[in-house]
């Protein structure tokens, strides 16, 4: 089971080269090997979206793709988001929208994810957009402010 | 108002003030120090071979082929590791009769539930300790289980530990006055019905988690944490490894979620501990989600038979239950899982003025996971069952169910007072609470309006509970029946030469904002802002000694302590600065950073007296030697705990044609007595009431007869997401408990405590036209068909 591949990846902006074993998945490949431990893992079965980060744009569960499939692409980690999470973190924590902060990371993607997407300040649609992260902390309601904040300070 | 200015109404004070969190900028960069972030050299990961049945003999346990995987550095069985771990037994002393049986990390020749550790691989990758631990073959003789609490005190049902003679753990009753003459009476309607509370556990989303480390050269143990109480597995560990207490280290970083969960002992991270001793290495081992469902603790799993005796005028004249709870095959070490059953006995029915009670208590072995502690422990059953046959009984006598309240709330002035527990309640406000709530909620038109819908079809329902909330607790919770838990915390605070305050502190931080609490308390206190604050938690080797944080005590205890230790500093500051700045002390202050004249002007900032102490000390009198560090402990003395209570209501609207319910809204008034950052309070009561909306609606470990968890991996077990979810609105009464000088109690537990009564209550009220009732958690859609007898 030790049967290992090279893949060279941009994570970050940044090109790495590494063998990966062919079985681990890439968020096991981020944490442990890059040292980019801001994607968390919560279930590994693609439900609780701790792990969600974007691969070629795209947003994706870094716990149900494999290290090797993400050979040749670009990867985004909460630590690459830099100024386009600049406006949602400042409204998260105005708002208080996080506690243990674990759930954190996987929420501003998605977040992000809404926003550039050009979604509307409606509680609902964001409700139901972010119904791919789990938070056992808050009780989601300051999420949904956080969020309709950045919406409507973008809007005004 | 005249006189001087306090701690809570001075211009610089961050008392009350919705700062902001200053570690949510590191959380939100991702930054975060979680355990499973933590890599160390030549560290090895663990895994686990659990029991896949529920009760069995262990005949044999194969390794040949799991020790000959590469990188498999040691595998350890039950017996490998009873040769250096002493057992460990779960009762109370004050709990008088509870029994449990010694438990060992990993089973010893029987198991006992589905999940329990039996073998521990040691290998270089967690995934080649998983393909070891595949190649273990266990054979097992399978024995008769005992799964359902009430079956399995049963004469005929098999029980777990033979010596016990049955499955009885521990039973309580208490009795006030002449409830069965009560029942008995005329002029009384008496209301009936049996609850059912389900199984829930706290999904806490970073699951399980420990590295520790062992240095064979100073006998020195550290373990990297994830949990609520560090100090108490600091004597754990020590104890059942044998090593001086002093001599173990341990670090609770960044805690992502504990809700009571990691605050007990489980078999895999002593094992861990016992491992990286042996092997003098660091072990890493973070449970997989599928281990976090078998093995963390679960909660509530009680079946209560409940009564209530109600006048025409709407008084309760009497109060009586039975519950029976099962608890799975040990009582948890060192809490007990007794605690529980005992918060419901004390609980249920004590916002009202009672004078007949009874209420007995069975605690249940069963071939389960453990239950034990879990956020606002035993206050869903009290609060459902009290309020749930209030409601009931309300609309038996044509009562409104605000006006029944309204006869048998304890008065805000009757305080304090005894309940008909005997529990010692003062500083309480249910009837401020409740009409700060009607009014917040408007009553009155959510009545006219659900009245008016009901023509058209739509079957709306509104809830209440109005409910007290243990907080604070005294060394009358465990301490007082021999556990090494305790109830008194600690706060070191130092200035430092550059003229910041550094908080050192024995409660911990889980994401609740522990940390920014203590910091606004030492930043106003000592006159400080608050970017000047460092504090430190979770660090047994760094932090005063204390509890950690688990029941609602971080800012009641800890934070009075911060408090006290934040006064004792500013003293020894101003005598300095008296004598340097030859000033009569009464005379001094300090705001932002500097001594100041009362009236406000600066006379020298905190880093040049800093340096003057620690750098020209000879510029001081020689009778002079400010430390510049001060230290308090706390604990509540007097009462057992401190009470908060509230008042909640849910509105939800129930389709009959599917058994879905939406909930529409939740309102909660909580008086937590000085609220010291709302923004903080606010979201815990938010982030409760969803754990609450969890258990009555959604979460649920399903077993099988034998005991299989048929539901455990996040897609099977519900938990509430964000589009579920409604807005939550929060309001605050505030009474300060006298108990000490900050006023804090603490608002973790109301939301969990309370939602599931105000949404049971509410359902019903919305079937009641339809002529069903539930009473059943969670109210799933086929439970509330069933209701409506249309499957």
């Amino acid at each position: 089971m030790s049967d290992s591949k090279m893949i060279s990846v941009t994570v970050n902006g940044e090109t790495t080269t590494a063998a990966v074993p062919v079985r681990q998945n890439l968020v096991d490949f981020l944490r442990n090997t890059m040292g980019l431990t801001g994607s968390h893992v919560g279930c590994e079965h693609g439900v609780c979206g701790a792990c969600t980060l974007e691969v070629d744009g795209a947003m994706v569960r870094g716990c149900l793709m494999l290290a090797v499939q993400a050979d040749g692409t670009q990867v985004t980690t909460i630590e690459g988001y830099g100024d386009r999470a600049a406006a949602l973190r400042d409204a998260f924590t105005a708002r208080n929208a996080l506690q243990c902060g674990y759930c954190t990371p996987g929420m501003l993607a998605s977040a992000v994810e809404y926003i550039e997407g050009g979604g509307a300040a409606d509680r609902a649609a964001i409700r139901e957009h972010l119904s791919g992260n789990y938070c056992r902390c808050t009780g989601y309601q300051s999420i949904v402010d956080a969020v309709c904040d950045v919406i409507d300070g973008a809007s005004a | 108002m005249s006189g001087p200015l306090t701690i809570f109404d001075k211009p610089n004070s961050y008392i009350g003030k919705p700062v902001d969190r200053p570690d949510a900028k590191r959380l939100l960069q991702g930054r975060g120090k979680f355990v499973d972030d933590i890599q160390l050299p030549r560290m090895v990961h663990g895994a686990f071979v659990r029991s896949p049945v529920a009760h069995g003999r262990i005949l044999s346990i194969d390794l040949e082929e799991a020790r000959g995987v590469p990188g498999v550095i040691a595998v350890y069985t039950g017996a490998d590791l009873a040769e250096h771990v002493t057992p460990y037994v779960g009762v109370l002393s004050h709990l008088a009769g509870l029994r449990s049986a010694p438990q060992m990390p990993l089973a010893v020749d029987v198991v006992r539930w589905t999940g329990e550790p039996v073998v521990m691989i040691v290998a270089t990758s967690r995934a080649v300790a998983e393909d070891a631990a595949a190649l273990v073959y266990v054979d097992i003789e399978e024995l008769p289980v005992a799964t359902d609490m009430e079956r399995a005190l049963e004469p005929d049902a098999p029980v777990i530990h033979p010596d016990f003679g049955s499955n009885l753990a521990w039973e309580r009753t208490v009795e006030v006055g002449d409830p069965d003459a009560a029942f008995a009476r005329d002029d009384v309607t008496v209301v009936e019905r049996t609850f059912r509370f389900g199984r829930h556990t706290g999904v806490t989303l970073e699951a399980r988690a420990s590295v520790v480390e062992y240095d064979p050269s100073e006998d020195q143990l550290t373990c990297h944490y994830s949990g609520q109480a560090p100090h108490m597995m600091q004597y754990i560990f020590a104890k059942h490894l044998g090593l001086a207490e002093e001599n173990v280290r341990v670090i609770s970083n960044d805690v992502g979620g504990s809700f009571g969960i990691k605050i007990h002992t489980y078999g895999d991270e002593i094992a861990t501990a016992a491992a990286a001793k042996l092997l003098g290495r660091p072990v890493k081992f973070v449970a997989d989600r599928l281990e976090s469902f078998l093995t963390d603790i679960h909660a509530r799993d009680h079946v209560v038979h409940g009564r209530i005796a109600v006048t025409q005028e709407g008084k309760i004249e009497a109060l009586a239950f039975d519950d029976i709870t099962g608890i799975g095959p040990y009582s948890m070490y060192p809490r007990t899982s007794a605690i529980e059953a005992n918060q419901v006995l004390n609980l249920t029915g004590a916002p009202y003025a009672l004078e007949n009670y009874r209420a007995n208590a069975k605690v249940v072995f069963q071939n389960k996971n453990l239950m034990c502690q879990y956020r606002a422990v035993g206050h869903p059953i009290a609060m459902a069952v009290a309020d749930g046959l209030l409601e009931d009984a309300a609309a038996e006598i044509g009562m409104d169910v605000v006006e029944i309240r309204r006869r048998n709330l304890v008065k805000d002035d009757a305080y304090p007072c005894v309940s008909a527990t005997g529990m010692k309640l003062d500083d309480l406000s249910h009837h401020k609470t409740l009409d700060l709530l009607i009014e917040t909620m408007d009553y009155d038109a959510k009545r006219a309006e659900h009245a008016a819908l009901r023509e058209q079809g739509i079957h709306r329902g509104l809830g209440l509970v109005s409910m007290i909330e243990v907080t604070n607790p005294s060394p009358m919770f465990y301490g007082i029946g021999g556990a090494p838990i305790a109830s008194q915390d600690g706060a070191t605070i130092r200035l430092d030469a550059g003229g910041a305050i550094h908080v050192s502190s024995s409660v911990t931080e889980q994401g609740q904002g522990t940390n920014t609490i203590l910091a606004q308390v030492a930043a106003g206190v000592f006159g400080v802002d608050m970017d000047r604050v460092k504090v430190t938690t979770g660090d047994t080797k760094t932090t005063p000694y204390g509890g950690g944080t688990w029941a609602s005590r971080g800012a009641g205890i800890g934070g009075e302590a911060t408090l006290q230790a934040a006064f004792a500093l500013k003293e020894q500051v101003l005598d300095v600065a008296a004598v340097i700045l030859q000033a009569k002390v009464e005379g001094l202050d300090i705001i932002a950073g500097h001594v100041c004249d009362t009236d406000g002007t600066q006379r020298m900032s905190l880093s040049d007296l800093a340096r003057t102490v620690y750098y020209r000390g000879n510029e001081l009198p020689s009778d002079m030697s400010p430390e510049l560090v001060a230290t308090r402990h706390y604990r509540v003395s007097d009462f057992p705990f401190v009470f908060t209570n509230a008042a909640m209501a849910a509105e939800v609207e129930v389709d009959p044609e599917t058994g879905f319910v939406k909930v529409l809204n939740v309102w909660a008034v909580e008086d937590c007595g000085r609220v010291i950052n709302p923004k903080l309070v606010d979201e815990q009561i938010r982030g409760g009431v969803v754990q609450g909306i969890g258990g009555a609606f959604y979460e649920e470990c399903i077993y099988s007869e034998d005991g299989q968890l048929e539901n455990a991996t996040m897609a099977d077990y519900l938990v509430p997401m964000a589009f579920e979810m409604p807005d939550i609105t929060v309001a605050h009464v505030e009474t300060p408990t006298k108990t000490s000088v900050l006023g804090a109690k603490g608002a973790g537990e109301a939301g969990t405590g309370g939602a599931p009564a105000a949404l049971m209550n509410a359902v019903n009220d919305a079937l009641r036209p339809l002529g069903a009732s539930i009473h059943q958690m969670p109210m799933t859609p086929e439970r509330i068909l069933r209701a409506l007898g249309t499957v």
